[in-house]
């Protein structure tokens, strides 16, 4: 059964690689790549289990993290084209 | 019999939430742009991984195992909603027209520049 | 100072979960949770927003009531995606959150991106801006039963 599911899981993650490819602006780009992330997260719990060896939860955990900060941070760079830019009007404006 | 029952509460589980992946990744291709397609994801990041997780849960039984999907499931829940609506205010102030209908962006620039058409007040 | 326990609680509990059992491993805790607090309670961001123990009572009820609002919308929006002819009416609201405090709308405006069909795009205090994928979405009674739940959920904590 968690091979029906890899399976899904990764006929998913190809139609939405397919909007990454096709996405007319950067931004469904973004999003394609945030879900694609969410998704490696389950596939690799499901991995885990495939393979009976659930210590694989600790890669999807750290990988959920990653997953986050690297949107924040590809968001930011695309609307200011610096990942410092809010931080330093923070400090000129305080 | 238990593990039979528990094997099928798995199965049940395990193809909702590839369900409402596969749907989800159909509405990214299918949706006409960003803003609708964002509902499409999030279906995927809350029901899809849930079901999933919760499906792996029951497999795991009461063990380590199970702490580790729950706080899993628990960042995703947390942050799929933080990050969509990053997505969403960068896209609007980027520029982006909210697909509608009529094809005319005019109503949307109407409510937001002056800041609260009321359409609808809880 | 209460707060600042209870934050080495649940860093040390969340340890435990995940660690092996043995002393080396138990010292690192202590001494990892403590430094990681210590630098917290230095930034002063141990507070009644960063760690809000006063909701735990009512989130007991507001969450499955939330999950079960997330199924029902992932049906709605599934069916309007596996429809053959695509019938997508999207649109930009505004309306008023009754909520007070800054914690209240944060969870309003979560709860509302976390229900599929629905994304908060924007807040200005409590002029909430949401895009749905349909008209019928935003129109129900569902966003003001939620607003009223977690205002109720905020009232309660005071």
């Amino acid at each position: 059964m968690f091979a029906v599911t890899t399976v899904a899981l990764l006929v998913s993650m190809a139609l939405a690689m397919c909007r990454a490819l096709l996405g007319p602006t950067a931004y469904d780009r973004v999003l394609a790549l945030n879900n694609i992330g969410t998704k490696t997260v389950v596939l690799i719990a499901v991995l885990g289990f495939l393979n009976g060896r659930p210590d694989f939860l600790d890669l999807a955990l750290a990988y959920a993290l990653i997953n986050f900060i690297g949107t924040i941070a590809v968001l930011k760079y695309i609307e200011y084209g610096d990942l410092g830019a809010g931080s330093r009007k923070d400090v000129a404006g305080g | 019999m238990m593990d039979q029952l528990l094997s099928v509460l798995t199965w049940a589980l395990l193809l909702a939430g590839s369900f409402f992946f596969l749907t989800g990744a159909l509405g990214m291709v299918r949706l006409p742009d960003v803003f609708t397609r964002m509902h499409a994801a999030g279906m995927g990041d809350t029901m899809g991984a849930g079901l999933i997780l919760l499906g792996l849960c029951v497999q795991g039984g009461v063990s380590v195992v199970t702490v580790r999907l729950v706080l899993v499931l628990a960042f995703v829940w947390f942050t799929s909603p933080i990050a969509t609506h990053a997505l969403a205010k960068a896209a609007l102030s980027g520029g982006t027209r909210p697909y509608t209908l009529t094809g005319t962006d005019a109503a949307r620039g109407d409510e937001s520049h002056e800041g609260g058409g009321a359409t609808s007040a809880p | 100072m209460n707060r600042v326990a209870v934050l080495w609680g649940i860093l040390f509990g969340v340890w435990l979960l995940l660690a092996h059992f043995s002393t080396l491993f138990l010292v690192f805790g202590v001494v990892t949770c403590s430094v990681a607090v210590y630098v917290c309670a230095r930034m002063g961001i141990v507070d009644r927003e960063s760690l809000p123990v006063h909701l735990l009572w009512g989130s007991l009820g507001y969450i499955p009531w939330l999950v079960w609002e997330v199924l029902r919308s992932n049906v709605r929006v599934a069916r309007i995606i596996l429809a053959p002819r695509l019938r997508v009416d999207p649109s930009i609201v505004h309306f008023r959150a009754s909520q007070r405090t800054d914690l209240g709308r944060f969870i309003y405006a979560n709860s509302i991106t976390l229900t599929p069909g629905t994304v908060t795009t924007g807040i200005v205090g409590d002029d909430f801006e949401v895009h749905a994928i349909v008209q019928e979405e935003i129109d129900g009674t569902e966003e003001n039963t939620m607003n009223r739940r977690v205002a109720v959920l905020e009232g309660e904590a005071g």
